[in-house]
């Protein structure tokens, strides 16, 4: 009986988290430029034509772009950063990762207002650059969060092993410690690739009149009224989501990456 | 690292070692302080620049940006974020963790799709969720249609812009959050402690609230804490589901640097608001670090 409950809570809970993307998934079937749900009708031309209009494939181009360089350069500074504090312990790194962290902790406006002033006083406002490496700074919490937690699970004996057989500790990071971290490295990145793609008050503030994302057009398009278009968009990004996150569960233990305990059981 | 008489004779090569080794540490470092600190420096600065008042900003030493936190509209677009904020985050915190707790005692098949959709809904932001409340809430497309249909309503209404409205999307997006903060230490939590209550005849119901709950009160309250930060970062719900009577903090800041150009006062806004998540977390850090020491 208790069991049941629990169940049905859970399940009740996880419903009314779909509820939306739900909705959104059915409005973008109208075959009318209206939001009806249940949909009227039944057409996948809003689906043809953001496809097909560069003023979606722009900002959608624009995004993945941004996307996978912030990614990248993320993960490029929390790597060095968590290895040298777990296998070092080296004070500077600790400084650093604690610095790192800082972006999650506090509200996404007061980094973007933050990145605003920045890039205005040294002259990168409105550029490419400035929403890239702005999103790189504020996402890298993730790999440093995440790459830390696959250092964690990392048996010493296989370090000593390596070593007593004659190991260097340039081929030792290559061959042991590189290959049992990559599934973290993947997930950070696709966490970070997801969050950037969808980043929107950095994005605004530090370039949102020139540098258009998909998010930025968005909100843009939603001034002038909605279509079934932008539902269409909203499923595409759902799906892009959901694909990434699927993907690093088939080649890792996504459970393990967001910080729960190994239970062979 | 303890050092031996070895280091003492030969003590060249391993300070070269050393030194070889950090090198690599100086790219991420330049990146993280450059283009992450020295935003925030900047930032801290400008609170106290000058406005001037066709839009633009010069250097000095000035408290009006401060003084103006006295203005009416300040204060309670404060308190408003504050209280929204803590509502949600009391609210999402109760229901996640049951949650959380039953999550984590299901089967991995269960467990991953779960942890897959709240990862979704974390990254998706608040565009996409935001678009989707909308149309949960109009009339044309929104639940009333169902009430409607279910006789409960004559015909259908539109629930947005309200507070309520609000609410709910905000309760939504922060509730993978507090899952997500809290799902490592259940995970981790002692099943020999349920067990035991359970032998001796506690329900599970009854095991949950008297050994599970009090045991994760550091856990707890540190999820309220950082649930209450996350909330206080949202940003296009007020403005997508409410009026500019409903705009929060974060509102006002965005508002008063882009569409007011007044820069030092949205920094002086956005100073006061980081320090407010500071004071939280380093206070709530060591308040549960003493009761667990």
């Amino acid at each position: 009986m208790n069991n049941h409950l629990g169940k049905l809570y859970v399940f009740g809970i996880a419903l009314f988290l779909m509820l939306p993307l739900i909705v959104v998934a059915g409005v973008s079937f109208n075959e009318k430029k209206r939001l009806y749900f249940p949909p009227r009708g039944f057409t996948l031309d809003w689906y043809k034509n953001v496809l097909n209009s560069s003023e979606w494939l722009g900002p959608i181009g624009t995004s993945l772009t941004v996307a996978a360089i912030a990614t990248i350069v993320a993960v490029c500074i929390a790597l060095p950063i968590s290895f040298m504090m777990w296998r070092h312990g080296v004070l500077f790194a600790k400084a650093l990762f604690g610095l790192g962290l800082v972006p999650f902790m506090l509200p996404p406006v007061t980094s973007a207002l933050g990145f605003l002033i920045f890039w205005s006083e040294i002259g990168g406002y409105g550029s490419f650059w400035a929403t890239t490496i702005s999103h790189s700074v504020f996402l890298v919490t993730i790999p440093l969060m995440m790459i830390s937690l696959g250092l964690e699970t990392i048996d010493d004996a296989y370090l000593d092993a390596a070593s007593s057989l004659g190991a260097s500790e340039g081929e030792i990071f290559r061959t042991v410690i590189l290959p049992l971290i990559l599934p973290f490295i993947f997930g950070a990145s696709a966490f970070c690739f997801v969050l950037s793609m969808n980043e929107y008050i950095i994005a605004f503030m530090v370039a949102g009149f020139t540098v258009e994302t998909l998010p930025i057009k968005v909100v843009n398009s939603l001034r002038y009224g909605y279509s079934p278009a932008m539902a269409a968009v909203s499923v595409f990004a759902v799906l892009a989501a959901a694909g990434l996150f699927l993907t690093v569960a088939r080649f890792g233990d996504l459970l393990k990456m967001v910080g729960a305990l190994d239970k062979s059981d | 690292m303890t050092v031996q008489d070895t280091t003492i004779l030969r003590p060249i090569p391993r300070f070269r070692g050393v030194d070889h080794k950090t090198l690599i540490l100086i790219p991420p470092g330049i990146m993280l302080l450059v283009f992450f600190l020295c935003p925030f420096l900047i930032m801290g600065a400008v609170s106290f620049y000058y406005r001037v008042p066709d839009g633009f900003y010069e250097p000095d030493f000035v408290l009006a940006n401060y003084a103006a936190f006295f203005d009416p509209v300040f204060l309670t677009a404060l308190a408003r974020s504050l209280t929204l904020c803590a509502v949600i985050s009391v609210v999402c915190v109760s229901l996640a963790m049951p949650f959380t707790y039953l999550v984590s005692r299901m089967r991995r098949g269960i467990q991953v799709p779960i942890v897959i959709l709240l990862l979704c809904i974390l990254t998706l932001s608040e565009v996409i969720l935001g678009f989707s409340w909308t149309i949960l809430l109009s009339r044309t497309a929104g639940v009333s249609n169902v009430l409607v249909w279910l006789g409960i309503l004559d015909r259908p209404v539109s629930y947005y812009p309200s507070r309520i409205a609000i609410m709910i999307a905000m309760l939504h997006f922060c509730f993978p959050f507090a899952v997500l903060t809290i799902y490592p230490p259940i995970s981790r939590f002692d099943r020999s402690l349920p067990e035991a209550a359970a032998t001796l005849g506690a329900g599970p119901i009854r095991a949950f609230f008297t050994v599970v709950i009090p045991a994760l009160r550091g856990t707890i309250i540190s999820a309220l804490v950082l649930v209450f930060v996350f909330a206080l970062g949202a940003y296009l719900f007020p403005q997508m589901l409410g009026r500019p009577a409903d705009w929060t903090l974060s509102v006002l800041i965005t508002d008063q640097a882009i569409y007011k150009s007044n820069i030092p006062f949205a920094a002086a806004m956005s100073v006061f608001l980081c320090l407010i998540c500071f004071a939280l977390i380093v206070g709530v850090g060591k308040l549960t670090k003493k009761s667990e020491g």
